[in-house]
């Protein structure tokens, strides 16, 4: 069973019918019980981080995210789900992030340069930096949804894939058993669907 | 590189779709969750519903029918019609719905923008603007483009989006429904006064007229259609096809 951890903080509608069209079986909880018996876990999440970080903190879930990615357990970060993953983020101040992948999040202001527009919204491709097994099924080329406007930074080692946007940012990050997606695969057609296979399939 | 994304919009009423579909394998062509997928199969990057039902009964159609939907398409959906207040926007969020396009309802009440930006983010508000060349000058016009309200478009759009709409939709009533192509002057007013994404909207008639929009106007984001697709005038795989021959980034 796969858990989707409900901290009060996004829509996660559309994840649950992912997941249902690909014939997994779904969970969206806020019960630390639920997570902690789950095969997998999905943190997702919009909005802004320093908020998301609190409900995090403050259910206590946080901590059985950080306990259960400890003990091996697959665990994918959805868009501001991926940036609560790292270890803080310069979104408006300085929060402490989960700290399961090394880095920061930044603004793409920072470096996509001038003339382009933030968010970075739409449709853009995958360029693959290093193997990984949520790409099982999908190619290097392929395009999927973004909404953003900051990104991971300083994290060289743990992009397994970036997206070019005047810069090329982080699109996906992996440290072992733990996975971050800073586009919406739920929102990415069949490619999208693709990647949440190959994450029910680790 | 960012993908110049086309839009197929579907304008529903009672919980069907108004214009007759007329597609090859397509059995319940006023279905709005069979035409969903279908468009989304055949390369659409974003849909939008657009609720023109008068009663609340056939809201209620609406947001079933929406959910429906919702729960079998995987790329982004907008919906539109009837949303006046914050609790309309929550009423599709909880639907499925990932942007809420206002119109009249943000020309009712201008703080609607401001109040759902910061509930739900900015890339989840769009401001639909129906516009049209009155002495000269780009006027908004309210209830489906029957009413001037007066007010300068640009100045009008510039405010919204310093409020948080996250995308703006520019329908030219001066050139929907002529098929002759998209009004360029009028996306690139818009286009040079915001930083936003903006989507065309009214005019395209023929394959040709989103190759002219998208080379004319770099700038602007997308093209949004609806009868051509419905009646299959034009067909989103050629039209992708043809948008990559003449270099306009797309997604295939």
């Amino acid at each position: 069973m796969i858990a989707i951890v409900d901290y009060g903080v996004g829509n996660l509608f559309s994840l649950k019918s992912s997941f249902a069209a690909i014939g997994a079986e779904v969970t969206v909880t806020s019960s630390a019980e639920v997570i902690r018996s789950a095969d997998r876990i999905i943190l997702p999440g919009v909005g802004a981080f320093g908020d998301a970080a609190k409900k995090l903190e403050a259910s206590g879930l946080g901590e059985v995210l950080k306990e259960e990615a400890k003990k091996g357990k697959p665990l994918m970060g959805i868009c501001l789900g991926m940036q609560l993953l790292f270890e803080q983020s310069f979104e408006y101040g300085c929060h402490k992030g989960l700290g399961l992948i090394k880095g920061s999040i930044k603004p793409i202001s920072e470096v996509i340069g001038e003339g382009l527009k933030v968010p970075h919204i739409g449709w853009n491709s995958l360029r693959f930096k290093k193997d990984s097994p949520i790409f099982k099924y999908i190619k290097n080329g392929d395009h999927v949804y973004f909404v953003h406007s900051f990104y991971a930074a300083d994290c060289d080692d743990s992009v397994i894939a970036d997206t070019e946007y005047g810069a090329y940012l982080t699109a996906a990050a992996q440290e072992g058993n733990v996975f971050g997606c800073q586009f919406h695969p739920e929102k990415s057609g069949e490619v999208g669907l693709s990647i949440l296979r190959a994450f029910s399939e680790i | 590189m960012i993908t110049k994304r086309i839009i197929p919009c579907l304008d529903v009423k009672d919980g069907r779709v108004v214009k007759g579909v007329n597609f090859e394998g397509l059995n319940d062509v006023s279905s709005p969750v069979s035409l969903a997928k279908f468009y989304s199969s055949c390369g659409a990057d974003e849909l939008v519903f657009y609720d023109i039902t008068a009663s609340s009964d056939g809201r209620k159609l609406f947001t079933d029918i929406l959910t429906e939907t919702a729960k079998s398409v995987f790329i982004p959906l907008t919906v539109g019609g009837g949303i006046n207040t914050v609790a309309d926007f929550d009423r599709v969020l909880k639907c499925g719905a990932d942007k809420v396009s206002v119109n009249s309802g943000a020309i009712k009440n201008p703080a609607l923008i401001g109040e759902a930006a910061r509930l739900y983010g900015d890339q989840c508000v769009v401001l639909s603007v129906d516009i049209k060349r009155v002495d000269g000058v780009f006027r908004v016009f309210a209830k489906g483009g029957r009413e001037n309200t007066g007010m300068e478009a640009i100045e009008w759009i510039k405010r919204c989006v310093g409020n948080g709409a996250g995308e703006v939709v520019v329908n030219s009533i001066d050139t929907d429904g002529v098929k002759k192509g998209f009004d360029i002057p009028m996306l690139k007013a818009v286009c040079d006064a915001v930083s936003v994404p903006v989507i065309a909207s009214g005019g395209a008639g023929k394959i040709s007229d989103f190759i002219t929009l998208f080379k004319t106007l770099p700038q602007v984001d997308a093209g949004l259609a609806a009868s051509i697709f419905h009646f299959g005038e034009v067909a989103i795989s050629d039209l992708k096809a043809e948008m990559q021959k003449n270099d306009i980034y797309t997604r295939l």
